[in-house]
């Protein structure tokens, strides 16, 4: 019975420790990092009506966020992070990118092709063209071109009788690409985009790309931005995940030759606290920022505090004279309701952070809760268990294993 | 004595003390929140903020000085790093795009390719709406504890720690204004942390009172004065050795972590000693004054 807890604590232990080592690698690999600490950029932009009185509604918000998404897909950047926020900003995250200022170029560039008259009027838009439709022809004389396609022929007819005679400019954003006269009717579902005399494939392929990656709905102005060079965010990650390494083991140091046997046993519980924490992370793919770091290492702070306040209990229900497997009980038990108390009031000031801050903020909370709660399951559960195995398998009955003096001990 | 708890030091006899101590740190907080107000980062007074670090060379004021003479901008920089590799420019304008990307080129062109930017640019706008959540969500957090504390405690404990985290988080925002440290958006996690640690402390503490005061009796002031202190002694080993193990950890992430987290950590390591103090000092005295008078009343009844 004796050997048996013994061996119960200590199969716990190796197993537990097994399953770190073994894992450790790959889930620390499948950590997601924040810009902060990877390198990359983040763009806050409001969205405003390109014309007066327009409105900036639900629909053509996420209409936006949806057109942007395509043009950094097409420029080939993985994983790109576009929310809306609000009911007129979008938040656009990009990590580790080359060239920030091509992307936040082709960003922000409205890219509306228009068809106007001699006297500037638009006659058609890009609600008129068919999505993705754009695509390279050569001309009679087989110079290269792009075609495109409307959505309705009939309008097209419409537009070339009514300027009959004279020429319809084609435009790009605020850029004249060509201006073909019209000699006929054209009732046809395409149009040509001529590129003039010396035309090159390359400016062909350009302008069809361009067109294909569809116009922006509503204007955008950046509001905020971050960028963050790979090789700082590396740094700081580096930097800071040591410094709170360092720390940390030197107070799980601390906790062993100050609470003993409890010390230990919280020392084994913070490492697989550490160890749930990331696997947690993870399992929900929540991102780690620098602040997060900063909260992860503030959790083992409070988790070494559920600890010790265990330890302290346990200590004086020793020296109140108890034998030790009621001290534990007693300890265990009087120490849950305090530590609930905290950690809960502790979650709360988390939860208001997280609904209402923003960014970096709200990684910290999130961290910060999750840290809590494992903190709790880990601190309270497995101590608790690994402890009373320890102490019921009767080979560590001194006051001393447990950092009291015999002459504290007060007769019952 | 009914506790067989050694009282080293009266905390409820000596509170006059704390609370002018207290009251003349948070008196000093509000003449220089007046006089010099917060040294705001970007995030909340809207602007540019650049850090550029180099791996061969070092920044001396005259060459980033010399450097920065082409333009014309309300800059301000700070040079850090261990070797001064590292300077940090703060510009009062929000500068566009091509703009950044003209002073990147000229420290490019003197430290040559292998400079890192950090960059941040924040709009007017955006600057009041973060300051403005901010302090919703320290408003908002406290409110929810209090009314936590209520149920679990009563509203005197509720009142008391309170009082106490608020002084706490106060004490960190003036400690900042006095030295004039920048105050940016990790600055309010920085202060909502101080807060739940602090809370953290002193639910340990008044979880003592409720149960000292569950298994005896006081007749007299004298007898809750002793309870209060008995409770605090009681709890005053696992205060310092939490308060010790957290230190020690933020010590080393301020000593020893990036640059970018720095102020954070001292925002904490700020928050987490007036945190010990207030608990100690503040909380339970304040809530022994609350108590002290219902007992009055209780008392002041019978006599006609």
């Amino acid at each position: 019975m004796i050997k048996k807890r013994l061996f119960v604590f200590i199969t716990v232990v190796v197993v537990l420790f097994a399953a770190m080592v073994w894992t450790s690698p790959s889930i620390l690999k499948n950590v997601k990092l924040g810009l902060d600490l990877k390198g990359g950029f983040e763009i806050l932009y409001e969205a405003y009506p390109y014309e007066e009185g327009g409105t900036v509604t639900a629909e053509n918000l996420k209409k936006t966020a949806n057109s942007l998404a395509q043009r950094i897909d097409k420029t080939g950047v993985v994983e790109p992070v576009i929310e809306t926020e609000g009911t007129n900003r979008i938040r656009v995250k990009i990590a580790g990118v080359e060239d920030e200022e091509a992307i936040r170029e082709i960003l922000s560039r409205p890219i509306n092709l228009t068809f106007r008259a001699p006297d500037g009027t638009i006659k058609l838009d890009g609600t008129d063209f068919k999505e993705n439709s754009a695509s390279i022809t050569y001309d009679a004389l087989s110079r290269p071109a792009v075609s495109i396609e409307l959505k309705d022929g009939t309008k097209f007819g419409q537009v070339t009788s009514e300027l009959l005679g004279q020429y319809l400019a084609i435009y790009l954003d605020e850029e004249e690409i060509s201006r073909p006269g019209i000699t006929e009717v054209i009732a046809s579902k395409t149009a040509q985009i001529t590129l003039g005399q010396n035309a090159t494939i390359e400016e062909a392929e350009n302008l069809r790309d361009l067109i294909n990656m569809g116009s922006l709905p509503l204007k955008l102005e950046e509001k905020y931005t971050q960028s963050v060079s790979a090789q700082l965010g590396m740094d700081s990650l580096n930097k800071t995940v040591t410094a709170g390494v360092i720390g940390s083991l030197i107070v799980l140091l601390l906790m062993v030759i100050i609470f003993k046997v409890p010390g230990a046993v919280a020392a084994v519980s913070i490492i697989t606290y550490s160890w749930l924490l990331i696997l947690v992370h993870n399992l929900l793919g929540a991102t780690l920022t620098l602040p997060g770091i900063a909260a992860f290492v503030l959790g083992v702070g409070m988790s070494v505090d559920a600890n010790i306040i265990t330890a302290e209990r346990i200590k004086e229900e020793i020296r109140s004279g108890k034998s030790m497997e009621s001290s534990l009980k007693a300890g265990s038990r009087n120490s849950f309701r305090t530590i609930m108390d905290a950690n809960i009031t502790s979650i709360i000031a988390c939860i208001a952070l997280y609904f209402i801050g923003d960014g970096a903020i709200k990684g910290f909370a999130l961290t910060m809760i999750f840290s809590i709660i494992v903190s709790v399951i880990t601190n309270i559960y497995l101590s608790r268990f690994l402890l009373s195995q320890l102490v019921r398998s009767k080979a560590f009955m001194k006051p001393k294993f447990y950092g009291v003096k015999e002459d504290e001990i007060s007769a019952l | 004595m009914r506790f067989k708890t050694k009282i080293r030091y009266d905390f409820v006899d000596n509170r006059k003390k704390f609370y002018i101590f207290s009251s003349l740190l948070v008196t000093l907080g509000i003449v220089s929140l007046l006089i010099f107000k917060l040294n705001l980062g970007i995030d909340f007074s809207a602007g540019t903020t650049m850090d550029v670090s180099v791996e061969e060379g070092q920044f001396t004021n005259e060459l980033v000085d010399e450097i920065l003479s082409p333009f014309d901008y309300n800059i301000s920089k700070t040079i850090g790093g261990t070797n001064n590799e590292r300077v940090s420019l703060r510009f009062g304008e929000e500068l566009s795009n091509s703009q950044i990307t003209e002073i990147q080129n000229t420290f490019k062109s003197q430290f040559g390719e292998q400079t890192h930017f950090e960059v941040f640019v924040v709009t007017a706008d955006i600057a009041r709406e973060l300051a403005v959540k901010a302090i919703w969500a320290i408003l908002i957090a406290s409110i929810l504890i209090m009314v936590y504390v209520m149920i679990r405690f009563e509203w005197r404990f509720a009142v008391a720690a309170n009082l106490a985290i608020l002084y706490d988080c106060f004490v960190v925002v003036a400690i900042f204004s006095i030295f004039r440290l920048e105050v940016d958006l990790p600055f309010i996690a920085a202060i909502l942390t101080t807060l739940g640690y602090s809370i953290n402390d002193k639910i340990v503490i008044f979880d003592r009172i409720r149960e000292n005061l569950r298994f005896t009796s006081y007749k007299n002031e004298a007898q809750l004065s002793e309870l209060v202190n008995a409770s605090i002694w009681q709890t005053m080993a696992r205060n310092m050795y939490t308060v010790l193990t957290v230190l020690i950890v933020t010590v080393f992430i301020f000593a020893f972590g990036s640059e970018s987290i720095r102020l954070f950590s001292l925002a904490i390591l700020i928050g987490l000693i007036s945190g010990a103090y207030s608990t100690l000092c503040i909380a339970s005295t304040v809530w022994f004054d609350f108590k002290r008078k219902e007992k009055k009343k209780v008392a002041a009844k019978p006599t006609p």
